[in-house]
Formats: structure tokens, sequence, C-alpha cells
């Protein structure tokens, strides 16, 4: 298997805030790997200086051999990397259509985005019956589609999903969670930030166990599914139960 | 009654270009939550671009229009550039004093270079009366509206078809969701000086042509009142800041013709505060919580 991420020794700070302090971690092309931690441990930090919203103290991020720590957002999404915020963030006032265009800003290419549209489409009918509606109007789950559909909009190679399932209705979740397994099937790779860690386990193949910002364990979904530590610490007494 | 037609066409004619000025304080406004301050001096400065090409370089009145509005459009480009970008990170406050201070800079500086006296306005384009019964236009009056209402269909289509309209609007509705679609924020702020420079612009070579002359304090005035044009529309709607840009422009002829001609401009400020009181939103604004 061939690396498409690494993140080497990353540190990000916050003012004086040390949000991430020495991360390594390395995606391969085609897996789905999951963070997973307490609220504040620094995950989302991690996705967001991937995707260039927050800037490297030290460390080395590459994406296929290329630098990104320098690299402006606008051009690591023309390079492939594509990040589905947390919160969802489609653009309010303006239609399905015109968020699932701004989604393939970066794409030059005519037929792409028509085939892009395509593939949008047989993924999230839904978002086809409502195309000129009103993004702000759509449900929360529908909302989260259109932000997952958006992200496909740009061709990635790779989709950082940032708690894709939060504040979701249980029919969604299920949902959410088949769409990235489908995503993970057309070609693209998977980072994703999951508070429901026990799905997200299930699905990945690998895991890395963050708190404080730092990477206290890392192994396959599912070793880190069993095993007692990750359990207690970070998926709660509920899912002990499951 | 026919007093009162022929005052709502003058007031309709001034408030054309009240509306083109008003249109780039909303799209600025919107784009990066500063009310641009300097933007009443691009208009200036697009009636003294007009000014050169006409008088100067003897162009044809459409040509130099198209000129001075592309020029000013740089000009704008330039002024984000160099006044605005790099406070970027910087609390709202700064940028709005550095606004002001382009303002000063640019005001200060046509008269150093080119003296604070009036300068007439050359008339390329020879005044017709048309009468209408006891009504009357003239066909620069008739060429400010028509000008003014096809910049402002180029502007929706720009705006709502294309695809640095969409970005536009993706950037003032979450900018960093926007940056996240690919984005460049910085060309597409660039773009929205660009277009509402090139709108100033018209408004002043228009103007220019309309009242005969010109001088570097003519952005004043005219920068406020559209900038309470834009207020009163609904800061940041495109649509707002025309109907603002009409209303206001009715209304200080109205005040004038009733004889209140001494306190037209204090009348405009009156609706500002009462505005500011009672509908901070303006008349198409909705009443929205700001997202921090």
């Amino acid at each position: 298997m061939t690396q498409l991420l690494t993140v080497n020794n990353l540190s990000v700070n916050y003012g004086a805030i040390k949000a991430v302090q020495g991360v390594s971690l390395s995606v391969n092309r085609g897996e789905i790997v999951t963070l997973i931690g307490a609220n504040g441990a620094g995950k989302s930090t991690i996705l967001r200086t991937i995707a260039g919203l927050e800037k490297v103290a030290s460390g080395l991020i590459t994406f296929e051999n290329q630098g990104f720590n320098r690299m402006p957002s606008d051009k690591r999404v023309q390079n492939g990397v594509v990040l589905v915020p947390e919160g969802r963030r489609v653009f309010p006032g303006m239609t399905v259509q015109e968020n699932l265009q701004l989604g393939a800003f970066s794409v030059k290419d005519k037929h792409q985005v028509h085939a892009a549209f395509d593939t949008v489409y047989e993924q999230f009918p839904i978002l086809k019956a409502r195309l000129n509606q009103d993004a702000a109007t759509l449900s929360g789950g529908e909302q989260q589609m259109l932000a997952i559909g958006r992200a496909l909009m740009a061709n990635p190679k790779m989709i950082l999903l940032d708690e894709p399932s939060m504040g979701l209705a249980p029919l969604y979740i299920q949902k959410i969670f088949d769409i990235i397994e489908n995503i993970r099937n057309r070609g693209v790779t998977v980072l994703v930030i999951e508070q429901n860690a026990a799905q997200a386990l299930r699905i990945a193949d690998r895991g890395y166990v963050i708190e404080s910002g730092k990477i206290i364990a890392t192994d396959t979904g599912e070793a880190l599914l069993v095993s007692d530590d990750v359990k207690r610490a970070y998926l709660g007494s509920d899912v002990l139960i499951k | 009654m026919s007093n009162i037609i022929q005052q709502l066409i003058n007031g309709i004619i001034l408030g054309s270009v009240y509306a083109l000025l008003a249109l780039g304080y909303t799209m600025v406004y919107g784009i990066i939550k500063l009310i641009n301050f300097a933007h009443g001096d691009v208009y200036m400065l697009g009636a003294y671009f007009g000014y050169f090409f006409i008088q100067v370089l003897h162009l044809n009145f459409f040509i130099a229009l198209v000129l001075s509005m592309a020029v000013s459009a740089l000009l704008g480009m330039l002024i984000e550039f160099v006044a605005y970008r790099p406070l970027r990170h910087s609390p709202r406050i700064a940028v709005l004093i550095s606004a002001l201070g382009v303002s000063f800079l640019l005001e200060n500086g046509m008269s150093y270079f080119y003296g604070s006296d009036k300068k007439a306005f050359p008339q390329a384009i020879r005044t017709i009366q048309y009468h209408i019964g006891s009504l009357q236009i003239s066909n620069i009056q008739l060429l400010i509206i028509s000008t003014a209402i096809t910049l402002m269909i180029l502007l929706t289509i720009i705006v709502q078809k294309t695809k640095m309209g969409r970005a536009m609007r993706a950037v003032s509705a979450d900018q960093e969701a926007a940056i996240l679609m690919g984005i460049d924020v910085n060309r597409t702020i660039s773009f929205t000086f660009a277009i509402g420079s090139a709108l100033a612009a018209a408004g002043g070579v228009l103007i220019g042509l309309y009242y005969n002359n010109i001088d570097p304090l003519m952005g004043m005035t005219p920068g406020i009142k559209a900038f309470v044009a834009a207020v009163l529309g609904g800061i940041g709607l495109i649509p707002g800041a025309a109907l603002g840009g009409w209303l206001i422009g009715i209304l200080e002829t109205m005040t004038q013709a009733i004889g209140l001609s001494d306190y037209k401009d204090a009348v405009v400020y009156a609706i500002l505060i009462i505005i500011l009181l009672f509908k901070p939103t303006g008349i198409l604004g909705k009443n929205k919580r700001e997202k921090v």
C-alpha cells in the first residue's frame, strides 16, 4: 500500500495553547482512518491544519510526496484534499445546486463537473429532488449529505470528515456511515473524526487515539474497538453494553 | 401635481447615481464587513478619469465612461491590496481607520496635484430637453438612468450566474467554508472591489456630465448619502442598495421642492438615525443575529 498522506511530528498552537503536540500519522491510499478522542483533544485541529485552515507550528505535512506546510488552502483542494467541516457549513441563501457548483470550484474541465454531478445525484437522490431549494431549509441529515456531496464535486483523492454524524437523527447516522464506506469503495481515501467512536472504528481500517494533543495509541479499527483502555476512556459505558 | 411628478423624475435620476455608489458600499460590506469610507473618493476619481479621457484625449463619451470604469476598477483593487489586505486579521476598527486614511489621501492628493477648485466637465454630449406635457426630461437624465439600470442588470448577471459571482456570495456567506471549496478569497475580495469601484466611477462620470463640474471633494457628501442608502435598503443586500439609492434621491429632491433646500442633507442623516434606531437591518434586511 502506498502512503497518501503523512503527518510527521506536527504541532499546532492557538496562541499560547498547544493544541497539537508532535502528532505523527499516515493514511494509505484507499483506507478509512479514524481519529478518536475526547472533546478538545486536538482532532479537529489536525484536520483543519491538513486542510490549511490552521498554521503549522512545527512538523511536516506531505500529500503524495508534496509538502503541504506552506501551500494555500485552495491549492490543497486542487491537489485533491477536501475537508467537510464540522457543522456542515452549507451556504445559506444559495440553492442546493449552487452549493454543489461551488464544490466544483477548483475543477476547470466542464465534462468533469458534469460527471461529478451525476455521481453525486446517484449517491444522494434526495439532493437531486431538492436542487432549487435554499440549502438552509434542508434538514440536518440532508445538509450533511449536501456537505459531503459538495466535497465530492471537487473529485478529491482524499476526503477529511469532521464529525459527520454530529447532531443527526439515528436514522441518518447509519446512513452517513454507509456513505463513508461507499465513498471509499469509489476509490476516495477517508480520514474521519467521530464522537460516535464505536461506529467509526467498525468501518475504519485503522484508528488513532488522541489525548491532549498527542497520539496515545494506534491500531486496526477492530483491535481498538475491543481494547479495554480505549473503551473505558473514550467510548463510554453505554457502548460497552452493545 | 405635475410638479410632484417632475420632482419624482429628478429624484430617480439623482437616486440612480446614489444607487450605483451604494452598490459598492454594500458589496464590500457583504464580503469583508468594512464600511469603505474611501468609496466616495473612488467616485470622485472616476469623474476625474472621465474628465481626462474626454478633455485631454478627446475620446468619445461612452469610451471614456468604460475606460474610466476600468481604471477605477484597478484603483479599487490597489486600494484594497495596499490599505485593507494587510489588516485582514486585525480588528475591524483598524481597517475602518485605514479606509478613512485612504479617503483623506485621495481627497488631499487630488487637491494638491490638480488644485482644489472646480473644473468644468466637458460637455461631451449636447443637452437636449424633451417636453412631455408640462414635464421635462433631458437626454442626459435619460442617459443616467439607462446606464444605471444597464449596469445593475449586468451586476445581477455577474453575481447570480457566473462562477466569480457565486464565489463572491460564498465568501460573504461563510468565508472559511468558501476557502474549503478551493476559492481564493483574496482574489474574490479583489474582484469585489474592482466591480464596486467601476460602478462608483460610472456614477462619477455621469454626475460630472449632469452637473457640469467636478472637484476633489465631490465624493464626500454623495459618499455618505450612498452609505445611508445602503443602510436604508439593508447593508450587504444588492437589491437593497438600489432601492435605498432611489429612495434617498427622491427624498432629497422632494425636500428641496418643498423649500427646505438648506436641510436636504440633514434629512438624509435624520433618516440614518431613524433606521439605526428602529430597523438597523434596513428595509429588505431580515433581523438575524450576526454569527460569531
